[in-house]
């Protein structure tokens, strides 16, 4: 008995259980008679198993062709020269041969002389390095969020990489509005390692909370921070979290330290501090008890505190020593040089143009005469040349700007972050009215920002202290080739227009100046004079006329509503407290005062 | 006979051709300018080679015909114009 033939497989040694699927009807009839156990899937069966190609094999070989000369006819011999020469003459006086080879010919000129006017496989474009151009749009994701283990939320104020591997973040927390910060609301700081975002690696405890907090960039375990009170202390992570050095109450700022650099000397233990007090210090951490220097930042140069400007950034530039710039709450930047041999030349210069306190001031990586300022609602681009206005600015923005900082490896590219929990992106080679990207990062308030030294990664702060890491595309990251022209072809044209503007207005300042002084000086003296007089006679009477006015008016009011007729002194007096304008005018000031004339 | 003589050579004049041939329907070389197992070995395999040219570009549409065939390499181009029953074959090296 034959089992029909077809595909059965060996399953490993005789007496397997055959595959059901594998049979046709007619197999599985043929087998359920035959061995019945089969189906119940038992060792002992029929030792039934074929193994049978489909086909019959098809063997190959590759071999060449040798080549014999053939096709010749049969009365000519291939070996003969004289019968082959006789033949091919033959076929050379056929008509068709000539006809044929006429044709053939032309068309094989053409090709030929086609081959030898152009190579078609000439590489054209080979002097061009293949263009890596990012089609991709520019992006970036959040890799991690940091939050305030604390109860009580603070803001987050400072960031800080840690500048070997940057694989650690020093946040400084504290509450920036004047006498709000909540009872018990604790003082501590953090170093965050960037793998646990549970737990904070590292706490610092100052007795004032940190304002500033920045690693040392020749010692990664040297922290300086700068507190509310106004005091500078000093961390070494190896010490413990508490404060290894701290300046004395006396000698130290009287506001909190708004901006702590570390400074780029042999020793690796000088820095310097500014604060809203007015005054630029620098300490020598090894000595804390009192500054090495002191700067005020009178701009009149006359070293009052009274009349110097409170400090809100600072920048410090390690390829520019002798000069720092400090950014003031009133909106102007003064440069300052450090070397200078008396106080008052510390000064150099000023940069107004903001509206509001300068938070953030950093110089361009690469074109260090340029520095970027961040305060009221714009972000503005200037250059050391022009003094007297921004080059570069944005538009107002809905949301104050609160930090500001550079791309360390783009020249052109910018972040910025606002009141309203937005971090803008800004590529001003790509485009100049817009960011390149606005992200989301918080419901809250972005306070603080800081990008890490590949230009990759950013960390922002914000309101309730959550500091939150991202990664910014390559796009964004990778320096594009051309970009460093392009963005110093920028900046160079728009300082020259500023400059252009700026000779135009002093041409028309000289223009007035020149119509002015054509009139008698003494005469303008003295019509000035008159005028103030006359002009605050005339804003007092029309001040008194008006409160009459309303004060006729109440009575009038007063007379309708109540019978009882008000008195009039009493009405008077009620009425002139109502009309009090917040023009200094005291209540005191009654009619009386009227005939005297203040000047 | 003048006129074929003329064309022939002045296919081998023109610049990078190394060779030229004439070959007949049955691969028989009747005119050559390389030597005789070069002509051959060109002959039997590009005889070949422009047959099934052909029977594909017919086979794809039978309207159409093979015109010329180009065979570039690396070393050289062959260019192979055929005929109802001769070919013409020419070696060039391009310009480089």
């Amino acid at each position: 008995l034959q089992a029909p033939a077809q595909l059965v497989e060996r399953k490993g040694g005789c007496g397997k259980f055959c595959q059901r699927g594998l049979h046709d009807r007619r197999t599985e009839s043929w087998l359920a008679e035959m061995a019945p156990c089969l189906h119940m899937g038992q060792a002992c069966s029929h030792p039934w198993l074929l193994v049978q190609a489909n086909t019959e094999r098809f063997e190959m070989e590759t071999r060449g062709i040798n080549h014999v000369e053939g096709g010749w006819p049969k009365d000519v011999n291939p070996l003969e020269l004289e019968q082959t020469i006789r033949f091919r003459k033959k076929v050379e006086k056929d008509e068709n041969y000539i006809n044929a080879i006429m044709q053939l010919g032309s068309i094989m000129e053409h090709c030929i002389k086609q081959n030898n006017a152009i190579d078609i496989y000439q590489e054209y474009f080979d002097d061009e390095d293949a263009v890596e151009v990012t089609e991709e749009a520019p992006s970036a994701k959040t890799i991690n969020v940091f939050r305030d283990p604390q109860e009580i939320k603070r803001s987050a104020t400072h960031l800080s990489w840690h500048p070997d591997g940057n694989r650690k973040l020093a946040v400084a927390y504290s509450c920036l509005n004047f006498q709000r910060a909540p009872e018990g609301m604790s003082h501590e700081s953090y170093i965050w390692d960037l793998e646990n975002p549970n737990k904070p690696e590292i706490v610092l405890k100052p007795s004032s909370p940190l304002v500033t907090l920045e690693y040392n960039p020749k010692d990664s375990h040297v922290l300086l921070g700068g507190c509310y009170n106004g005091q500078l202390a000093c961390w070494d992570t190896r010490k413990g979290s508490l404060v290894a050095e701290l300046s004395t109450i006396e000698f130290s700022h009287r506001d909190p330290v708004y901006g702590s650099i570390w400074l780029q000397s042999k020793t690796g233990t000088e820095c310097f501090s500014a604060s809203t007090d007015g005054q630029v210090m620098w300490w020598d951490i090894r000595k804390m008890s009192e500054p090495t220097e002191v700067v005020i930042l009178d701009i009149s140069r006359k070293e009052q505190l009274e009349s110097a400007l409170g400090a809100i950034s600072l920048e410090f530039e390690s390829t520019l020593p002798t000069k720092f710039m400090v950014g003031t709450e009133q909106g102007i930047v003064i440069s300052c040089n450090r070397k200078a041999k008396t106080p008052a030349e510390k000064i150099v210069c000023t940069f107004s143009g903001h509206h509001g306190p300068i938070y953030a001031l950093q110089r361009n990586p690469f074109f260090p005469k340029n520095f970027l300022t961040v305060g009221d609602w714009t972000a503005r681009i200037w250059s050391e040349d022009s003094r007297e206005s921004s080059i570069m600015w944005t538009k107002y923005h809905m949301a104050y700007l609160t930090d500001g900082a550079w791309s360390p490896v783009r020249p052109a590219v910018f972040f910025t972050t606002k009141m309203d929990g937005t971090l803008d992106i800004w590529d001003f080679v790509f485009k100049q009215c817009d960011p390149a990207l606005s992200l989301k990062v918080c419901d809250e308030a972005l306070f603080c920002l800081r990008v890490q030294d590949n230009g990759c990664f950013i960390a922002c702060g914000s309101q309730l202290g959550t500091t939150t890491l991202l990664e910014v595309s390559n796009g964004l990251c990778t320096l594009q080739r051309n970009e460093k022209n392009a963005a110093s072809s920028i900046f160079e044209r728009e300082t020259r227009r500023e400059k252009i503007l700026e000779a135009r207005h002093r041409e028309m300042r000289l223009k007035e100046k020149g119509k002015a002084e054509g009139k008698d000086d003494d005469q303008r003296e003295e019509e000035t004079a008159l005028n103030l007089e006359q002009l605050v006679a005339k804003a007092e009477e029309e001040f008194f006329d008006f409160i009459f006015a309303e004060l006729k008016k109440k009575e009038a009011e007063a007379m309708k509503k109540k019978p009882k007729p008000v008195g009039p002194r009493v009405g008077k007096h009620q009425a002139l407290e109502a009309d009090e304008e917040a023009e200094g005018e005291d209540q005191g000031e009654e009619e009386g005062d009227r005939a005297e004339t203040p000047i | 006979m003048a006129e074929v003589e003329e064309t022939l050579k002045r296919i081998q004049s023109h610049k990078g051709v190394i060779g030229t041939m004439v070959v007949n329907a049955e691969g028989i070389p009747i005119r050559t300018t390389l030597d005789n197992s070069t002509t051959v070995q060109y002959a039997g395999l590009l005889h070949q080679l422009t047959v099934k040219a052909r029977s594909t570009v017919r086979d794809i549409d039978p309207q159409n015909d093979l015109t010329f065939l180009r065979i570039r390499s690396k070393k050289h181009e062959i260019m192979v114009a055929p005929d109802k029953e001769y070919l013409l074959i020419v070696i060039q090296n391009p310009c480089e």
